[in-house]
């Protein structure tokens, strides 16, 4: 087999809420170590593809998927595949920030403890390490026993991600995770991604046109379900080949 | 757009003005009847502490009945309702919490669930003496346990369980599914899911329902008097199976079956006290949990 750079590779995929088709004919590859956004209109499909990736979909019971994904040669949706496993592997990190309503220390906790780890300095050393690749350790070193839900918005963010990152996982979901943030916060998670895709591959669904214009390297668009365009940002955002495209980055709909 | 709002807004002070009268009427029809409820709780206590208060004391609460009860104090009557309460609870609490996590995070709606559903709020509407049969056929003389703390228990325990059932699936099921979402996205499977995240932040909730459901079967009579309650027992009962005497029964019994009815008064004013002072307390930790919850509630 030849050397892969892309750590996902979605072919013919679609997805469907019991008749409705919320994804349709997708084919795409994501790259490793890079940030590849989504962007699009609302309702267009993109959070429905992006759950898809590590099979948050099985939630919704209605929903229904065709084609395949491979995550590094892997087909997900094969019944031998442990989804488990892929959600440890493949995190994810919510709109609306989403700590548990218990301490710092034990959001970040969450994810090692249910994998067996029980030994306190272990533990220590994963949570401090997840705090600070989540650039929160600093704001919160003296009080990781407080309540999670006591953060501001922003920090709750940054606690969510760190709370992923506890797993080393090799791949980010991350679905408009600024969208409830302030400015400020927003610019923090931005400078956070660009940090952590050194070592993982991040996939970002945003609304915000200039956030996946600034930080992504690649970016896909979609429309009504179908995957209108996908390459290099700049290409995307200078020089868009498809008309759709250059109507919404131009802010014409959506 | 805006012009809209504004049209709706001034079209519902209008609508607002022109029922008034009729709201007005309700308004304090509704506000007259929840006055004279209060008025009512408020002349039961006062009668029962009028007539009770001056035999509480210390000896009251801690010494046994003497002389075929009619003088000393109400000891293990208090002991014996705790323990039945108690026991109730043990037993009811985790069959209620389990059936309750069945109901909202593992049933498909359909035929069966509704069937149980239906079962469940049926049995809350089924008058308590009935469940004091079941238990008499049931644990009494079926099971044999005689006439025990056990079969006392599991009656109340049947008998409230529909309730604890559906207070806990309500705190279940109050649970942000964003918490879930977050428990699934780490790997988390979905036992794993109820056990660490969805059933400690119900957990107040279930409690609630809990205290709440210890009010309301420490006060019961027609479950025990066929299946625990004894007239008299010497003591407070030293094993699952011994009868025992319990505050409700023991007014009843008091009341209406003893020689010295008239002598009794005041202990069995002094036993109700002590019942509604117990029933009301914890009526009142539960309510103040339970607001205390909705305060803390960030999400
Ligand atoms: N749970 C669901 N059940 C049925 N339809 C859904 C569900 N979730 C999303 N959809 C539909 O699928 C389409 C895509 O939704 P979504 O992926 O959330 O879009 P986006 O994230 O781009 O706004 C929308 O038309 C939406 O109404
Ligand atoms: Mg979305």
């Amino acid at each position: 087999m030849v050397e892969n750079k892309n750590i996902f590779e979605i072919r013919d995929f679609n997805i469907y809420y019991v008749d409705f088709k919320a994804v349709s004919n997708i084919t795409l590859d994501i790259e490793a170590y890079r940030i590849t956004a989504i962007i699009g209109p609302s309702g267009c499909g993109k959070s429905t593809l992006l759950r898809s990736l590590n099979r948050m979909n099985d939630l919704i019971t209605t929903s229904r998927v065709e084609g395949k994904v491979f995550f590094k040669g892997i087909d997900i949706y094969h019944r031998d595949t442990d989804v488990i496993e892929l959600r440890k592997r493949v995190g994810m990190v919510f709109q609306k920030p989403n700590p548990f309503p218990s301490s710092v220390y034990e959001n970040v906790a969450y994810g090692p403890r249910i994998r067996g780890i029980n030994k306190k300095s272990l533990l220590d050393e994963i949570v401090e390490n997840a705090l600070i690749r989540a650039d929160l350790w600093k704001e919160v070193k003296d009080k990781v026993h407080e309540s999670g839900m006591s953060l501001s918005g922003g920090q709750m963010q940054r606690l969510c991600i760190a709370r992923s990152l506890a797993q080393e996982p090799e791949v980010l979901l991350f679905d408009e995770p600024t969208s409830a943030l302030d400015p400020i916060s927003t610019a923090n998670i931005e400078n956070l991604l660009q940090e952590l895709q050194k070592t993982i591959t991040i996939v970002i669904v945003t609304h915000n046109m200039q956030q996946a214009a600034r930080i992504s390297n690649y970016t896909a668009f979609m429309y009504l379900g179908e995957l209108i365009e996908f390459g290099d940002t700049d290409t995307i955002f200078v020089n868009p080949h498809h008309k759709l495209t250059e109507e919404y980055i131009t802010g014409r709909f959506g | 757009m805006r012009n809209k709002e504004k049209n709706s807004e001034t079209s519902d002070l209008m609508r607002k003005k022109k029922f008034n009268l009729k709201e007005g009427f309700f308004l304090s029809l509704i506000r007259t009847l929840g006055f004279t409820g209060a008025v009512i709780l408020f002349i039961i206590l006062f009668f029962v502490a009028y007539n009770g208060i001056h035999i509480l004391s210390w000896e009251f609460i801690t010494q046994p009945p003497v002389d075929a009860m009619t003088k000393g104090g109400i000891f293990p009557v208090i002991v014996g309702t705790i323990l039945l309460t108690a026991l109730c609870m043990i037993i009811v609490v985790p069959i209620g919490v389990i059936t309750a996590i069945f109901l909202a995070e593992y049933s498909k709606p359909g035929v069966l669930l509704k069937t149980v559903m239906m079962s469940i709020y049926t049995l809350a509407g089924v008058p308590s003496v009935v469940f004091g049969l079941f238990g008499l056929a049931v644990f009494v003389v079926a099971f044999n346990f005689g006439m025990s703390l056990l079969a006392g228990s599991l009656t109340l325990a049947v008998m409230i369980l529909p309730y604890i059932i559906s207070t806990s699936e309500e705190a279940i099921k109050t649970v942000p599914y964003s918490f879930k979402e977050a428990s699934f996205a780490c790997g988390a499977t979905k036992w794993q899911t109820i056990r660490k995240v969805v059933l400690p932040t119900a957990m107040p909730g279930i409690l609630t329902g809990g205290i709440l459901g210890t009010a309301k079967v420490s006060g019961e009579t027609a479950p025990i008097m066929f299946t625990a309650a004894a007239f008299f027992t010497p003591g407070v009962p030293r094993s699952l199976f011994e009868p025992l005497m319990a505050l409700p029964y023991h007014i009843y019994v008091l009341a209406t079956s003893g020689t010295h009815i008239e002598e009794t008064r005041p202990i069995q004013y002094g036993t109700a006290l002590t019942l509604i002072v117990l029933v009301l307390g914890m009526n009142l930790l539960g309510i103040i949990l339970r607001s205390r919850q909705r305060k803390k509630k960030a999400w």
